[in-house]
């Protein structure tokens, strides 16, 4: 029985019509209201949203908002609003999960399809994107903002202002991918969105414009965060800390951010490209004409590879720094910690074949990209052993951070055997697309990245804040989070080995049921996680007296525990001389003590709302391109430009901060002790 | 608790805190300009790899429409080159002369530069109606989307450069040759020879190899 | 759906590493360890290997994590604690030596493994037990993916079906595939593993199904709405099953030609198995090169156009002109006619042709029909 499909397209209204001039493809119709599972979303973000915005204008928070957070160009208050806006997006892209597993369950036992292929297509696509590029690259790019340059000694990133900025376009990415849930529809193509199905031909509809624009804005702001991070290493570090004396969390944030600009142009190329197909009728990657749509699969793991190990290398990088302090003992291997990290840099930029083995490559083509594959695997082990040979001899303690180094070194471990496994292209032919994968990269992304990410929070949130975090609640957390993976995601894996490939929403065999329900359990204990991390926060910040603590409350052994927590907007007061690896633990070893007088006068950046502004008018651009409201995006186009070539006219952006000044803030801080 | 990691180790002294204000790092962002501004074009520089990677793939994808010896009018093409490679030169007059603090000339040579940057775009422009003319616009085939795409995004690439020295001519005009201007007139610098470098690329890749091939 | 749940085979006691996993889940078919097929059971049996392989590595890195965890805990006074211990120049070279060893093995399988299960080979043997037999050529069989069905095309026996495939137990099939929409993949988890199909590119896979019954294929890469439900059944039957099969197909009525095929392109969910009697002449080849419909040029002749040094300015508006290209006996004079201007040119043009590589092996538009 043959029926006719429902793509979405009919949804839109006639751009013929010559009324449509000023609202490009905007009208009614474009509103879910079809839909009462969006429908109810909508109701309860819209009264979320006025909640937030009635409190925040009845506790008089918005100036205080502008003038401290919005418009700072602090790394600190920039990285602490890139976590922020991460953990929302993590509520966003979790919510989509859980609506995943609840309906694979169900339908996989032939009780119930609440979600129509054209709609559980745009939940899986929404998902992979918000994760990768909204949450887990938020955490990251947050972590490296707010510890990397703390690490170094400095006061700053090298380009203040332009750090704010990169963080408006991420959030402007955030706000298109945002209004597509409610104001037309997401992509229904899948994160990487192949053409030619993401072309024009087969996605007429607004979906994948949402995702082009989105990520073309926040993968401008990324590229500017990675050549920002970048030179503040290179030129920022206090004085002898030389190459290797540089602590391994920093050595990671900088190959990280040279993956970063050397790959994130290639997607903006690429996305370019596809826009261009989509916007100018162009043949890159279309099916006749001459157009090659494998280019495009070809470009964008070019650049997606090398971003899988944008996402790990950090981590390592928070482990590398959570495992000696917990052992209370110098990292093993540190020589070898930092080559293979630049090893597995290089080795991230040989492998992206092996995501389309199956495409008809050559056998000599698939074997040399297997084993250039299977290679990383070497460093990436190498990295595990010296984290071992760290707790080796040690005194453990199991803090929090600690423990979710555990989890992570179980359960990456695994993902990691998995993932060389698929490396092995005939192995790939019959495992490739199907669930296997997905509980392979999940075990890596969850079982790596994420458990780092918590792990990193629960370390540094003593520095940022002041006060520890809740633990009761941090291991409920712990347990949701590392016992949900485990029972979500083992099914997913004899689930692949059963034949069944990512995806689905609709299923014949019913023989499915038990596992898909076991997953969906699974995924319950992550929710319990998640919200057991949301009320750890909220514990924390209504006990933070009882919570309080010094500078250092891990005598921990780098730079950033060396100044008061949270640390005041100009890090040091005066700027250690570093002599050894471990530059604080060694200035503890030697009595080091802050000097109570012979303040400087320290240069400053100004707060501006230049980022922030241009970003805004970025967003309008993103969204009239998306409907084709042509004079709104000249607007937002030459708006954002005309405001660029403003700001360069202001010379002013620095001062300077007197000595007598930086003494008052620094009497009037909890003095930096040693392990209390 | 005690410090456990350094048990019996004797106090040697350093000179951890220098309160000494000539050694002191004190948050000057102007050493990493211009390192920034080359990772940007490095970075830069991989985009137009991505296109030239493309037109390698899809140069030769007429589809069964015109390839470059139908279309491409190489004297014209090798003029507006001579304009692009003169700028180059003027613009390199400037910066000696910028050096040298000699405001007025630098100006004269920044404002010739200017000029044969539009030139060059004028020459461009020309060449983009001639091919829409034809009707061997980006949608007619993937060479000419590759073709449209790699010369265009360099073309974007000069304006930009143009307007970014107007900006600059106005500034100095307002400022003087203060250090701000001075390190803007230098990567402005480093953009417009980057852009002749890329340029050479299209030029001998582009249009020599269509032509002659 | 599938009788093969019940299927005991042979191969179960190999798969010795999983059976504890198989019992316990006992209403699981691990379809991709326990194939009917000798190249898919091949493709499962190395993913046992390899994980034996890294095994070694995994097993020890998992014990001394619990291990080291439990026995250095903070409370533990009595072990061992060197704070300032933080270099081994012999474990270092174990640490990478082990898992470098480890990979080299890994990647001689790799190496040896990928070229003999390359989809693009012709099988060397029917199962571990049976060898080739020279003189059965493998079935041909054309598969074309559409939204959101299959069609498949047996040349040999001018027949075609709509989501349905028979194959003859221990005969070699040789699939050759295209799409005529979007990105797909075509995977029988029972037969051999799965290889994409592209619009106007054709690629190829080898495979046998070594046991009669049932089996499922789907597409399994993501190609829109209904991606869920593109599914088919692969009858695996004996010789007399299989010509009575063909001979079933062969008296439907309507046939396969220009007309029905583009009908069946337009895009539907769950169509149900269809029967085309007969197959039109030199159909799979305008499937292939996109010009099945009347306006299209064929990719074919647009390459021999392109390698010819292109259409010219007139190829813009008047791409029919050299439609039939392909086929002509002579293209070059045909071509000399079309463009006149390059004529002068032919000769460096035709040697230019020979040094382009404008086909890629394996992946090619055939040149001529």
């Amino acid at each position: 029985m043959a029926t006719q499909t429902e793509t979405g397209a009919e949804h839109f209204a006639d751009i013929t019509n010559p009324v449509h001039w000023f609202w490009g493809k905007l009208n009614w119709d474009i509103f879910p209201f079809y839909d009462p599972l969006i429908l109810g979303t909508f109701i309860v973000t819209i009264a979320l949203g006025v909640g937030v915005v009635g409190w925040l204008t009845h506790k008089r928070l918005w100036g205080y908002l502008w003038t401290e957070w919005f418009t700072s160009v602090d790394h600190k208050k920039i990285g602490i609003m890139y976590m922020i806006l991460a953990t929302v997006m993590l509520i966003r892209g979790f919510s989509d999960a859980v609506l995943m597993r609840i309906h694979q369950a169900l339908a996989s036992a032939g009780i119930l399809e609440f979600l129509p292929p054209y709609h559980y297509d745009q939940v899986f696509t929404a998902h992979g994107v918000i994760m990768i590029f909204f949450v887990a690259m938020p955490f990251i790019t947050g972590f490296m903002n707010y510890v990397m340059p703390l690490q170094i000694g400095a006061r700053d990133v090298a380009f203040p202002f332009l750090n704010n900025f990169s963080f408006w376009l991420t959030f402007a990415g955030v706000v298109l991918v945002m209004m597509s849930l409610f104001v037309g529809e997401f992509a229904a193509t899948g994160w990487l969105a192949f053409p030619p199905l993401s072309g024009l031909e087969f996605s007429p509809g607004v979906g994948v414009d949402y995702y082009l624009w989105s990520l073309n804005i926040a993968g401008i702001g990324t590229t500017l965060s990675g050549i920002n991070l970048i030179v503040t290493i290179v030129k920022m570090r206090a004085p002898g800390m030389n190459w290797m004396k540089l602590p391994i969390f920093t050595w990671s944030t900088l190959v990280t951010n040279i993956l970063i600009v050397a790959s994130f142009p290639v997607l903006t190329a690429t996305l370019a490209l596809l826009t261009a197909d989509r916007y100018l009728g162009t043949h890159f990657f279309t099916n006749d004409m001459g157009g090659n749509a494998m280019m495009y699969v070809n470009l964008i793991w070019i650049w997606g590879h090398p971003e899988v190990y944008i996402l790990i290398l950090p981590i390592f990088g928070i482990f590398s720094e959570i495992v000696p302090t917990f052992s209370r003992k110098r990292l093993f291997g540190y020589t070898s910690m930092v080559y293979a990290l630049c090893v597995i840099t290089i080795l991230s930029y040989l492998v992206w074949l092996h995501h389309f083995f199956t495409m008809g490559a050559g056998a000599d083509v698939n074997s040399f990209f297997g084993i250039t594959t299977m290679i990383i695997s070497i460093p990436t082990g190498a990295k595990l052993f010296n984290w071992l040979f760290t707790m080796y001899k040690g005194r453990i303690q199991f803090e929090l951070p600690m423990m979710w180094v555990i989890a992570f070194m179980i359960t990456f471990t695994i993902g990691g055997m998995t993932g060389v496994l698929l490396a092995v292209p005939p192995a790939d032919y019959v495992l490739h697309n199907s669930l296997f994968l997905v509980a392979h990269f999940h075990n890596v992304i969850i079982g790596g990245v994420v458990f780092g990410i918590f792990a990193g929070i629960t370390y540094w949130w003593p520095k940022a804040f002041g006060f520890h975090l809740d633990k009761f609640w941090g291991t409920i957390s712990f347990y949701g989070w590392v016992g949900g993976f485990w029972v979500a995601f083992m099914p997913l894996y004899i689930l692949g080995l059963m034949g069944v490939t990512r995806r689905l929403s609709q299923f014949e065999d019913t023989s499915y049921a038990l596992l898909f329900g076991i997953a969906a359990v699974g995924v319950a204990m992550i929710a319990i996680g998640v919200i057991a991390f949301i009320i750890q926060i909220v514990v924390s910040i209504r006990n933070r007296e009882a919570l309080a603590c010094g500078g250092d409350p891990w005598n921990a052994r780098t730079l950033e525990w060396s100044t008061s927590s949270p640390p005041p907007y100009y890090n040091f007061a005066h700027v250690p001389r570093v002599y050894a690896l471990d530059a604080w633990d060694h200035m503890k070893a030697n009595d080091a003590q802050v000097p109570k007088e012979g303040y400087v006068p320290i240069h400053m950046p100004k707060r501006t709302p230049s980022g922030l502004i241009i970003a805004g008018m970025m967003t309008v651009l993103g969204f009239a391109m998306v409907w084709h409201i042509w004079w709104l995006a000249a607007l937002g186009f030459f708006g954002s430009i005309a405001y660029g070539i403003y700001h360069t006219f202001d010379y002013d952006r620095d001062f300077y901060l007197q000595p007598d000044e930086v003494r008052a803030i620094a009497n009037g801080r909890r003095p930096v002790a040693p392990a209390e | 608790m005690a410090n456990l990691t350094h048990p019996a180790k004797p106090a040697k002294s350093f000179d951890f805190y220098s309160t000494d204000p000539t050694s002191h790092v004190d948050g000057h962002h102007d050493t990493g300009t211009m390192l920034g501004f080359w990772i940007y074009l490095m970075s830069d520089s991989l985009i137009f790899g991505i296109l030239f990677a493309i037109y390698a793939v899809l140069g030769t994808n007429y589809a069964a429409g015109p390839a470059p010896a139908d279309l491409f009018e190489i004297k014209k093409i090798l003029l507006a080159t001579f304009f692009l490679l003169f700028s180059s030169i003027t613009y390199g007059f400037a910066v000696i002369n910028m050096q040298q603090g000699k405001e007025r000339q630098m100006t004269t040579w920044l404002l010739v530069t200017g000029a044969f940057g539009i030139a060059f775009l004028v020459m461009e422009l020309l060449e983009f109606q001639h091919l829409w003319h034809l009707g061997a616009g980006p949608g007619a085939s993937a060479f000419l989307s590759s073709f449209w795409f790699l010369v265009g995004t360099h073309g974007l690439h000069v304006l930009s450069g143009t307007i970014w020295l107007a900006v600059l001519l106005v500034q100095v005009q307002k400022h003087g040759l203060n250090e701000d201007n001075k390190r803007r007139i230098l990567c402005l610098s480093l953009f417009w020879h980057f852009l002749d470098l890329i340029w050479i690329g299209v030029f001998s890749f582009v249009y020599l190899t269509g032509v002659l091939l | 759906m599938s009788s093969s749940q019940l299927r005991i085979s042979p191969r179960a006691s190999r798969v010795g590493l999983l059976a504890l996993g198989t019992l316990a889940l006992s209403g699981c078919n691990l379809v991709v360890m326990n194939p009917a097929g000798d190249v898919a059971a091949q493709q499962g049996d190395l993913i046992i290997y390899a994980t034996v392989l890294m095994l070694i590595v995994i097993v020890p890195v998992l014990v001394m994590t619990l291990f080291f965890a439990f026995k250095y805990r903070a409370d533990n006074k009595e072990a061992t604690y060197d704070p300032e211990w933080d270099h081994s120049v012999s474990l270092e070279i174990v640490v990478w030596s082990v898992p470098l060893a480890i990979i080299i093995c890994l990647a001689g399988l790799t190496w040896v493994a990928t070229h003999r299960l390359d989809p693009y080979r012709d099988l060397p043997r029917i199962s571990a037990t049976k060898p080739i037999d020279q003189n059965v050529s493998p079935l041909q069989v054309q598969v074309v993916a559409l939204d959101w069905k299959w069609l498949f095309i047996y040349p040999e026996y001018n027949v075609a079906t709509v989501n349905e495939m028979a194959v003859i137990v221990d005969r070699p099939v040789e699939l050759k595939l295209t799409s005529s929409t979007v990105m797909n993949a075509f995977y029988v988890p029972d037969m051999v593993g799965m290889i994409y199909a592209m619009a106007g590119m054709e690629t190829e896979l080898n495979g046998v199904i070594n046991s009669a019954g049932t089996y499922e294929g789907f597409a399994s890469h993501y190609n829109g709405t209904g991606f869920s439900r593109m599914r088919f059944d692969v009858q695996a039957l004996d010789e007399a099953g299989f010509e009575e099969w063909t001979a079933k197909v062969a008296s439907a009525e309507q046939a396969l030609d220009r007309r029905s095929f583009v009908e069946l392109d337009q895009p539907s969910i769950d169509e149900d198995v269809r029967y085309y009697g007969s197959v039109q002449e030199g159909l799979w080849q305008r499937i292939l090169n996109m010009c099945v419909g009347d306006d299209e040029l064929c990719m074919n002749d647009m390459m021999m156009v392109d390698a010819l040094g292109g259409g010219g300015i007139a190829g813009l508006y008047n791409r029919e002109l050299y439609r039939g290209l392909c086929s002509a006996d002579n293209p070059q004079g045909v071509f000399a006619i079309l463009r006149p201007d390059l004529v002068d040119r032919a000769e460096e043009i035709t040697a230019a042709m020979d040094l382009l590589p404008h086909e890629t092996p394996q992946m090619s538009v055939p040149t001529e029909n």
